[in-house]
């Protein structure tokens, strides 16, 4: 193996590239009401602070608007025999692996947003609140596809706590 | 709901049984305290005193016969796999909890509750976020022998209408009063505020400041009450090794015995602070899964101040199989210095076949030690700049608790064959896991072969 974050064996399933578009949706909401009136604050104290905040608020929206695409790529997931791999982050990047015999139960939850664009997003949850094992931006046959593959493994193979 | 039995009827299964007659007086207190509390706050505003004289006169009946009518409403009942336990007023709860996935019983004794001879019985199961079932209260032999009775049914012994006999005990461990207190003035908060309060007096007295004597008064008294309140809580602690498990017994005035089944313990922290090491003196902690919420950081305190030898035997019965000779730590690459510059040399993993053993802290040691077969989850995580020096972090997650099992700054590569090695090690160990009715244990551990 030679990268700590390598699929293993078999490639990562990648979500759907829909969630970008979700997220962007949900970031436009909240930030750009937000930098406005920021910039109509600061511009009604001096005219050049509001121009200035302006212009950071548009560059750091280009900025997360290009992060949120790599952040949706990043996420993966692998189903082996005995455990669920997800992957994701790209500023700080993790990997999680959970067994299915450790599966207490699976959430799927689609909000407003995510079901127009025909989204869902599939939780495992464990014994351990550190668990964190979500996979968003899944088309929802196939969130409940995992979620009935998630729930027969975990029973074939529970194990007492 | 059939008509109640006889209080304190026969303790056979199948039978509901009451809790003990004196119940609602001592929840009774309870609502006039707080009434009283209340009421004294209230002294301070425009209310007249005759009021709240009616107010908290009033309050008695009430919450009396509350109390009352809520004993006659709360019955439980012990089956062959589960306690019944039906509760509430107007809004009738009926609970089952199966003893098979029991955690802990705590048997709490209340100040007030001591005095007219009476006892609450928690059990603990996982998942939940306060105690499960408590029941409050019984008399104390009826609060000895219901523990007895679950936990011998817990491990999946049946008495039949006998009354389950009480498991004898071997204690391993007590805490003397004088190492308590020492161990209490040796803690860094304590050491710090009396440094800094002493400091202000000297100050004062140099400069003739007077107001800097009250500057001083803070942190004295923040820091003693802590130390005081840790002799109090921990007064004569006692562990005992018993075949329904390990019993922690401590307090001074409020009471309290757990009893931690075999195989329930998910996680174990052995904590050594700077003050202490000259004593050899060590803190144990585990992750025990019925404790959450409130109280969770003292019911998880194996060994509050205990010695080395004192601590190998303990993690003997509770890690049992554990030779942390066949245990050899791994150390972090130089290069971890970037980000931990002071204690990266202290940061160590190991792992063997049934445990694996993370270490940190140059000044405050940390062992952590976990058995492969309560891995929860395993992650491994990376930051900006440990991508940049080409390291990871790895996660091994077990229940809620004061362990963290967490090797921070490994070698990218190696945290990554760490994550497969433990997620393989942990799936081969939960294939002979021991049951969780533990009276059909695996083969006995050969003694206490540990050295911390």
């Amino acid at each position: 193996m030679s990268e700590p974050f390598d699929p293993p064996g078999e490639p990562w399933v990648r979500v759907s590239p829909r969630l970008a578009t979700v997220r962007r949706i949900g970031l436009l909401v909240v930030w750009v009401p937000l930098s406005a009136l920021l910039v109509v604050l600061l511009w009604l104290v001096q005219a050049w602070l509001g121009v200035l905040a302006a212009v950071v608020a548009l560059l750091g929206l280009a900025w997360v608007w290009a992060v949120v695409g790599r952040t949706v790529r990043s996420w993966g997931y692998a189903e082996r025999a005995d455990d669920l791999l997800v992957t994701r982050g790209v500023l700080r990047r993790q990997l999680v692996v959970v067994p299915y015999g450790r599966m207490q139960f699976v959430d799927v939850t689609a909000g407003p947003l995510d079901r127009r664009f025909g989204l869902a997003t599939v939780q495992l949850h464990t014994a351990a609140a550190a668990t964190d094992a979500s996979i968003p931006g899944l088309v929802p046959a196939e969130a409940a596809r995992l979620r009935d593959r998630l729930a027969a493994r975990g029973e074939a193979t529970a194990a007492g706590l | 709901m059939t008509e109640a039995p006889v209080p304190d009827a026969a303790p056979d299964a199948g039978t509901f049984r009451r809790l003990h007659p004196l119940t609602p007086v001592l929840r009774g207190w309870k609502v006039f305290a707080a009434v009283v509390a209340v009421a004294l706050q209230q002294m301070y505003g425009d209310v007249s005193p005759g009021y709240l004289f009616l107010a908290i006169a009033a309050s008695i009946p009430v919450g009396i016969a509350y109390g009352w009518l809520s004993w006659r409403r709360t019955h439980f009942r012990v089956g062959r796999d589960d306690l019944r336990l039906e509760t509430g007023v107007l809004f009738r709860r009926s609970r089952q909890v199966r003893l098979d996935r029991l955690q802990a019983v705590d048997v709490v004794r209340p100040l007030v509750a001591r005095a007219l001879g009476l006892a609450e019985l928690r059990l603990e199961v996982a998942g939940g976020s306060s105690s499960e079932a408590p029941l409050a209260y019984l008399s104390e032999p009826a609060a000895q022998q219901l523990r007895a009775e679950l936990l011998a049914r817990a491990a999946g012994l049946d008495h039949g209408s006998d009354p389950a006999p009480v498991a004898p005990e071997r204690v391993l461990l007590t805490v003397p009063l004088g190492r308590l207190v020492e161990a209490q003035l040796r803690t860094g908060g304590l050491v710090g505020g009396v440094v800094a309060g002493v400091l202000m007096v000297v100050v004062a007295g140099v400069s003739g400041e007077v107001t800097l004597l009250g500057l001083a008064l803070p942190f004295l008294l923040v820091a003693v009450p802590a130390g005081l309140g840790g002799v109090v809580g921990q007064f004569d602690f006692t562990v005992a090794e018993s075949p329904d498990g390990l019993r922690l017994r401590r307090g001074l005035l409020e009471t309290r015995a757990q009893t931690v089944p075999p195989g329930r313990v998910q996680a174990v922290r052995v904590v050594e602070p700077l003050l202490w090491r000259s004593r050899g003196w060590v803190r144990v902690e585990a992750n025990v899964a019925g404790y959450v919420g409130e109280g969770q950081q003292r019911a998880s305190v194996l060994a509050p101040v205990a010695t080395r030898d004192e601590a190998a035997r303990l993690l003997a019965v509770v890690l049992p199989g554990l030779d942390s000779r066949q245990v050899v730590p791994r150390g972090v690459p130089r290069r971890a210095r970037w980000l931990d510059p002071l204690q990266w040399r202290s940061l160590a993993v190991g792992s063997d076949d049934r445990f694996l053993l993370v270490r940190r802290g140059r000044w405050r040691r940390e062992t952590d030690l976990l058995p492969h077969e309560k891995v929860q989850s395993v992650r491994i995580s990376q930051g900006a700049v440990q991508r940049r020096l080409g390291l990871a972090t790895l996660h091994v997650d077990t229940t809620p608790g004061p362990v963290a099992v967490v090797a921070a700054h490994r070698d990218a590569v190696d945290a990554r064959t760490l994550l497969d090695a433990e997620v393989a090690a942990a799936r081969a160990a939960r294939a002979v896991a021991r049951p969780d009715r533990w009276m059909q244990p695996p083969a006995a551990p050969d003694g206490p072969n540990v050295t911390l």
